[in-house]
């Protein structure tokens, strides 16, 4: 039996891993909100390593609601993020000199806990920001929290919340159902082979 | 005895069937055209209009913009006038746009308006209006709708015959109504018009990028009056034509002494050859003042500044210059057609329409076919320029605007119609009636090389029964035409603000795309920004307190404001810090003998006071900004002078004095 990848496989991860270097230059989220008031909508920008969009006009609605200000600096993920981006770029690199099968499956592991944090990690950021309020906030409404969707739509008082991974994001969906992909080939090709 | 009461009975008779005969001659009244086919003006709630409409305000001093074909209005543009809903004229940034060399005049009376061109179709960049009475011409940015500038116009006296425009927006024109004494010799007897009085057009340079303006050069002409114009295009783009009445030199009841002749003139100007002599040194610089405004969005602020002098052409050291062409019955529209060959001179009590030929005005120029002089200008033969005539087209003929098509439509008010005619074959193909009186009328790109057709709107004069009554002053008005078909049907009635002279209409895609949402807090430059409410604060200096204050949504700080003197003049410099769309704050102090500051996102406007008592005085944001604007509001103390009050201010710190009433004094921190 052939331990190696085929060459089709190694170019498309390699490929695959390529891709990600879009992420530098595209956002991976977006969070869309939309109000009578608003009916061209606010957005915000989620990149690797900072946010865009209307941040500013967020942060003057939210502090009706005593949310905290949301600023670049708060996040600590911003400053680290880059680098995991660029680890898994190296590791699918590797992969594709090497041809190794186990860092292959490797990296499929990592993409799926990688995926996880991040959604957790979104998720506890989102829990903070829609709960954690400011006692004295003008507006109180007893029972409401404010968290916004961790993916798809929610309605928070006159807002309508949107939340769906923006280019970057759609990239690195792509590139990771790509890397599954090679692992899946590789895996019929293998058994028929094993068959003959 | 019977024979005389059957002669009474007889008379009496007659006149009773006379009464009910003149009774059934009475007219219909307007309700038999108050059809109007509602669908083509309606433009359902939250969609755009098709066209934007400048219109001019007349003795209001502002401009209106309305959107067509549905007649809603959607702003008032100072310009001219004070207007203290926005603070113009009133807050210490906007003052200077009101400066003359008479000093600060608070009104004027607009009349007509230009947008600016290029290569004769409209550009969308600015759009011009002219200042009747001080004379003067505005150019108001269109990615603001803002008046961006005045200049004002020396030599000139009632700048109606403005601010009308060459082909590439090179100049913009101020022809003086009123011939004036100029000069030196300034105090003479009335009466001696004839001997003293003189005219001036003046060509208003417009900078190609900035649009900033400057009096190039001005053309002493013979003292008349000067009305309305026109500049060519295409092949008379070189040239500028200019009704003129009162060829008679009357200076008392021009009524009746201004209508004396059978012909006036237009007077028509070489402004290349114009220009060519202004810069070959012909010209000499006379001494004069007038003032040039301008208006910054970077330092949100204006400056004046008085100019000494100006440039003057005179024809008799310039020739082939100017000419004078007869026009019946003292001309007052004077309009050229799209392909600019035809010059339409509209003699307000002329029983015909003379259009002229650009072509034939240059053959005659170079055979020298000329009917004399007047006041030593050559004047061009009636018959030798003339194209030909509308005949009867209707009483009091004003203006003409023109479609893609060839067809002409001309107001006339006396007998309160529009007329449409052939300009190739100058025959009447239709007429629509106005109510009541037209005055101006427009069509969409009508004076451009390229009109964008569809609607011609009439601007009306009198009112009379169309709108609900309100007293002795009634409402003006503008009525929609749809022109598209060979009948000119209404289909709309507008109000319109102040009295709406000349308007434009422009497609609203050529405005849109530049028009301004926000100005960027970190461009602001203005002297007394305040960056951020961390960069507040009040400052005395001499007996002025400077206060940098800022408004978000929905507090302004400080809010509390204690130590200033009675004797001190406050000055609130308000910064808004929105950065976001539609969100204007608005600022106003109890008792203040100003207006009030209307503050866009961004932007830095200063409102002056001048405390008269001592007190409490609750100051509070005029716009209804947000959920919490009600409690946008604060306080500024003032103390009787020589008080000893420290110079405090905060926002949310000053909290409740514990205990005695000295406790008030207790300083604030910020």
């Amino acid at each position: 039996m052939n331990n190696k990848l085929s060459v089709t496989s190694r170019i498309l991860v390699a490929f695959a891993s390529g891709a990600l270097v879009t992420v530098f230059f595209l956002p991976a989220w977006r969070i869309d909100l939309f109000a009578p008031q608003y009916p061209e909508g606010l957005m915000m920008n989620i990149w690797i390593n900072g946010l865009t969009g209307d941040v500013d006009i967020i942060n003057g609605l939210n502090h009706y609601i005593g949310m905290k200000h949301i600023s670049v600096d708060m996040f600590p993920e911003f400053k680290f993020l880059p680098y995991v981006v660029g680890f898994y770029m190296l590791l699918g690199i590797v992969i594709a000199i090497t041809g190794s099968r186990k860092f292959l499956l490797l990296y499929l592991i990592l993409i799926v806990i990688g995926g996880a944090l991040a959604m957790y990690d979104f998720y506890q950021w989102g829990y903070d920001y829609g709960h954690n309020l400011d006692p004295s906030a003008a507006i109180q409404v007893p029972g409401l929290s404010y968290q916004p969707p961790l993916f798809g739509h929610k309605r928070l008082l006159n807002f309508d919340a949107y939340s769906f991974p923006d280019v970057g994001g759609w990239i690195v969906i792509a590139a990771s159902a790509l890397a599954f992909g090679v692992w899946l080939a590789e895996w019929y090709h293998q058994r028929k082979l094993n068959k003959k | 005895m019977k024979h005389s009461f059957l002669k009474t009975f007889f008379a009496f008779s007659l006149l009773l069937i006379g009464l009910v005969w003149l009774q059934g001659c009475k007219p219909k009244g307007t309700q038999s055209a108050a059809g109007g086919d509602a669908a083509k003006a309606y433009v359902a709630p939250g969609k755009y209009d098709e066209f934007y409409n400048f219109v001019s305000g007349g003795f209001s001093g502002q401009m209106s913009v309305y959107g067509l074909p549905s007649g809603r209005l959607f702003r008032v543009i100072p310009v001219f006038s004070v207007d203290p809903e926005k603070g113009w004229g009133y807050s210490e940034e906007t003052k200077p746009m009101l400066n003359t060399s008479h000093g600060f005049v608070p009104w004027d009376d607009l009349h007509h308006i230009a947008l600016s061109v290029t290569g004769s179709e409209h550009d969308g960049r600015w759009v011009f209006g002219n200042a009747n009475n001080t004379p003067r011409i505005a150019r108001i940015d269109l990615k603001t709708f803002r008046t961006a500038e005045i200049i004002e116009i020396p030599n000139s006296a009632g700048n109606h015959s403005s601010p009308f425009i060459t082909e590439n927006s090179e100049y913009v024109v101020a022809g003086t109504r009123f011939s004036v004494p100029l000069g030196d010799k300034l105090d003479v007897p009335i009466n001696t018009y004839k001997e003293n009085f003189k005219g001036t057009i003046s060509f208003i340079g417009v900078d190609k990028t900035s649009g900033e303006m400057n009096v190039a050069f001005q053309i002493l002409t013979p003292g008349i009056n000067f009305d309305l114009a026109r500049a060519g295009k295409g092949k008379s783009a070189g040239w500028f034509f200019f009704s003129c009445y009162n060829s008679e030199k009357a200076n008392t009841l021009l009524e009746v002494n201004a209508s004396q002749k059978d012909k006036d003139f237009i007077m028509a100007v070489n402004w290349k050859k114009a220009e060519e002599y202004a810069k070959a040194g012909k010209g000499v610089k006379k001494a004069v003042r007038y003032a040039h405004n301008k208006y910054d969005d970077n330092t949100h602020s204006a400056t004046s500044t008085i100019m000494n002098e100006v440039l003057v052409l005179d024809p008799k050291d310039c020739p082939d210059m100017i000419y004078f062409m007869p026009c019946p019955k003292s001309p007052h529209g004077c309009d050229t057609d799209p392909t600019g060959e035809y010059i339409v001179g509209s003699g307000k009590l002329a029983a015909v329409i003379p259009v002229f030929s650009f072509t034939k005005i240059q053959e005659a120029i170079a055979k020298k076919n000329y009917d004399g002089e007047f006041d030593g200008i050559p004047v061009l033969k009636y018959e030798a320029v003339l194209h030909g005539e509308v005949s009867k087209p209707g009483l009091g003929p004003l203006h003409t605007e023109f479609d893609a098509n060839g067809n002409a439509y001309t107001s006339f008010f006396v007998s309160s119609e529009i007329v449409k005619w052939s300009v190739k074959d100058l025959k009447v193909l239709d007429r629509v009636p106005t109510y009541y009186s037209i005055g101006h009328l427009s069509v969409p790109g009508g004076p451009t090389k390229k009109p964008w057709g569809k609607y011609v709107i009439a601007y009306n004069k009198i009112t009379k029964d169309r709108y609900l009554p309100t007293g002795p002053e009634l409402t003006q008005s503008a009525q929609l035409y749809d022109i598209s078909g060979d009948k000119m049907k209404l289909i709309l009635d507008f109000p319109t603000i102040g009295e709406p002279h000349y308007a434009e209409a422009i497609p609203a895609d050529m405005i849109i795309k530049n028009s301004r949402k926000i100005f960027k807090l970190e461009e602001n430059k203005h002297p007394y920004v305040a960056m951020g409410e961390g960069k507040t604060k009040v400052e005395r200096k001499g007996n002025e307190v400077h206060v940098y204050m800022t408004a978000i949504r929905s507090h302004i700080t400080p809010d509390n404001i204690e130590g200033v003197k009675l004797g001190e003049t406050v000055y609130f410099h308000v910064t808004n810090l929105e950065q976001d769309w539609d969100v204007p704050h608005g600022f106003a102090v109890k008792g203040i003998s100003n207006a009030e500051l209307l503050i866009m996102p961004g932007e830095t406007q200063t409102l002056k006071w001048t405390p008269e008592k001592a007190g409490v005085y609750p100051m509070y944001c005029t716009d209804f900004c947000s959920a919490l604007h009600q409690e946008m509001q604060g306080y500024i103390r003032i103390s009787p002078a020589g008080s000893n009050v420290p110079l405090l201010f905060s926002t949310g710190t000053n909290l409740p004095a514990v205990t005695t009433p000295a406790a008030t004094e207790k300083p604030a921190t910020k």
